[in-house]
């Protein structure tokens, strides 16, 4: 017996806003009646381009019905853009909780709104159905296990799998599931790291000058590089970096001014809120 | 509020007359039955007497009954001490339907090196006696079949195959939990070697169950202990429960053949009256090779934890093979092995009567249950509506 709260039951006993609109201006169908649920979202919107109406078809458990009742409610007047930003999290709230193995269920109902949201802007497909199948039995691709896991925080393949099912199956995916959450996490620490988020541990010399290295490779000579300019990084003295421009921008005159500028906020960015950039001219270069 | 309660393959009602026997054993008779003194000694007649009525009911000698902590407990004992009587015989041959007593322990004996053979069922539920035959070689140690499937009341025809699995001089075990109470047994014309039964199916309380062992048949303990129960299951015995058990077998053994022409004349007319009135809706399992209480349809198109927590508020208690209710996510592995649909899967409901159903509470079903399978249909995305 599931531990429902009592809000969620009274959204299963007694949904709101059930059935179609005829001219919806917005559809969103998300699942199918193999995995055991599937929602078919409709919304209508007024001359403000708010949501006049939203209504719902549901196949699935009680907190599949409940969660597509507490959408509707939610999103209701609100425009495209404020709804958009209505998450499954928001959906479970409403309800006073779900049971963990049922999240899965606000996932649908927030992906149906996505959908229902992108068919009105007259579009492609939700980024979710990109990628490659992962967990066969319910169709998860790993662009969708990785967004799951980045928007939840998800550590485990329990935790994938009451969120978007995956896994849950046969298990066979279950280590390839493990591997997309150790990518999603590295990634995200790489990032942060770049981005200047204090470390747990301080930067050792080699690996900040390890990072200017790759910040300049990565993030600034190619934007140089299309202009016809070029960078080399000189030295790096503390959170001082000296830097030269070579072609079209060691012509540039403005180049003190605003190229430096440009590689320092990005250093900055990457690195080190500390960093300052140096441009340094040829002439005056030690010699190496 | 009313309880309807048609699940009785999850658990019974402890009978009135069970409960009248169980009480001296909680209030008075509290003494071990091991002990020296009387107060404790004058126990053990009780439980022989118990032991008695088990062996009566199942047509066994006394010696060939030993209780235990239940059914699973009485499983993993007979096919553990199976595989260890003859630990050459490396195989085990059982069906993709079993309860998960034996499906999980054999699951777990597979990845330990066990050879498992895994027989199929055919829609309607039914195993193919030639695959069994096929199946069955010198090589194997145990067949663990089945007596009738808990979800669906399908019947296996456990005698045929034992008399394979004895051909090829292995054990041959049979899970008879849903069958105790049902379906008349009689072990002396019969080639079952060991036979599980649960006190809490046949109205006797939880906490207790069989097994028999055929006499001269190797065994060799799965609950190291005390001398208790002849040296083959330690622990201090469920007085009470085992009390229980024995009165519950006398009672079923009594009034089983009678209970039984009314408990199929509910259940068929429960069966044919929502299959009449609710479009797309189908029966899962063989319509007559099935346990007489036991009826499991599918309502398409809907989803069956939201059909049982709808009955639920009208104190309708039954039970559904669907994914959300089982807190997996697959729909039961007994529908998916006879190839149900996952759709049909999903929306399955099993009523299970007992002796204490009446003509009243079915008809209460009947009226009750049509409407909300119609409103969740009118729900659903999908199908064809009926309103």
């Amino acid at each position: 017996m599931w531990n429902y709260t009592e809000k969620v039951m009274e959204h299963f006993l007694h949904p709101r806003n059930v059935g179609e609109i005829e001219d919806a201006d917005a559809v969103g169908e998300v699942g199918n009646m193999a995995c055991g649920d599937a929602l078919k979202l409709y919304l209508k919107l007024d001359e403000g381009k708010r949501i006049a109406d939203a209504k719902f078809q549901t196949f699935g458990c009680a907190s599949a019905i409940a969660s597509a009742s507490a959408l509707t409610e939610l999103i209701k007047g609100k425009t495209l853009e404020e709804a958009e930003k209505v998450t499954n999290d928001d959906i479970a709230t409403y309800l006073g909780g779900l049971p963990k193995e049922k999240m899965h269920c606000s996932v649908m109902g927030q992906e149906a709104l996505e959908a229902a949201i992108t068919s009105y802007r007259g579009g492609k497909p939700a980024p979710q159905d990109e990628g490659r199948i992962v967990c066969t039995c319910f169709g998860v691709t790993d662009t969708k296990i990785a967004r799951v896991v980045r928007e939840h925080e998800l550590t485990t393949p329990e935790q994938v799998t009451n969120y978007c099912k995956a896994g849950g199956g046969c298990g066979g995916c279950v280590e390839e599931i493990q591997a997309i959450i150790d990518e999603v996490w590295r990634k995200e620490s790489e990032k942060k790291a770049r981005a200047g988020y204090p470390m747990a541990t301080p930067m050792t010399n080699i690996q900040k000058i390890q990072l200017i290295q790759e910040t300049i490779e990565k993030e600034i000579k190619p934007a140089l590089r299309a202009d016809g300019g070029d960078i080399e990084l000189i030295d790096v003295i503390g959170n001082r970096v000296q830097v030269a421009f070579r072609g079209g921008c060691a012509e540039c005159p403005a180049s003190g001014v605003t190229i430096a500028a440009v590689v320092e906020k990005k250093l900055r960015e990457f690195v080190s809120p500390e960093i300052t950039v140096q441009e340094v001219k040829d002439e005056n270069r030690v010699s190496r | 509020m009313r309880i309807v309660y048609l699940d009785n393959n999850a658990t019974t009602a402890v009978a009135p007359e069970v409960l009248d026997a169980m009480v001296p054993f909680l209030r008075d008779l509290w003494g071990n039955p091991s002990s020296m003194h009387t107060f404790g000694g004058q126990v053990r007649k009780h439980i022989d007497r118990a032991r008695q009525q088990v062996a009566r009911f199942i047509g066994a000698e006394e010696d060939e009954i030993i209780f235990t902590g239940c059914g699973t407990e009485s499983d993993n004992t007979a096919i553990m001490a199976a595989l260890k009587a003859d630990p050459h015989r490396r195989h085990i041959v059982t069906t993709r339907v079993e309860h998960p007593a034996v499906l999980n322990l054999c699951q777990r004996l597979e990845k330990e090196g066990h050879q498992v053979t895994w027989l199929s069922v055919n829609a309607q539920g039914m195993l193919d006696l030639d695959e069994v035959r096929r199946s069955i070689s010198e090589r194997t140690g145990v067949v663990s079949v089945m007596y009738a499937n808990n979800e669906t009341g399908v019947i296996f025809p456990v005698e045929e195959i034992g008399k394979i699995a004895r051909a090829a001089g292995c054990f041959f075990h049979v899970d008879a939990v849903q069958a105790g109470g049902k379906i008349p047994l009689n072990m002396r014309r019969s080639a079952i070697d060991y036979l599980a039964l649960s006190g809490h199916k046949l109205h006797a309380p939880k906490g207790v169950g069989v097994l028999y062992i055929r006499k001269g048949t190797k065994f060799s303990p799965l609950i190291i202990g005390g001398h208790q129960e002849m040296g083959r299951r330690g622990g201090t015995e469920n007085v009470a429960s085992i009390i229980g058990c024995g009165a519950a077998c006398e009672l079923a053994g009594r009034r089983m053949e009678e209970e039984n022409v009314r408990v199929k004349e509910l259940r068929d007319r429960l069966e044919r009256a929502l299959l009449e009135k609710s479009p797309d809706a189908r029966l899962n399992g063989h319509p007559e090779m099935r346990l007489l209480n036991t009826s499991n349809i599918s309502f398409e198109y809907v989803e069956g934890e939201s059909i049982l927590l709808r009955i639920n508020e009208l104190g309708i208690c039954a039970s559904s093979g669907s994914a959300c209710t089982s807190g997996s996510l697959e729909p039961s592995h007994v529908l998916r092995a006879m190839g149900v649909p996952y759709t049909a899967a999903h929306g399955s409901v099993r009523f299970s009567l007992s002796r204490y159903t009446t003509e009243e509470e079915i008809d209460f079903v009947i009226e009750r249950l049509p409407p909300i399978i119609e409103d969740l249909r009118a729900i659903s995305p999908f199908g064809r509506k009926t309103t």
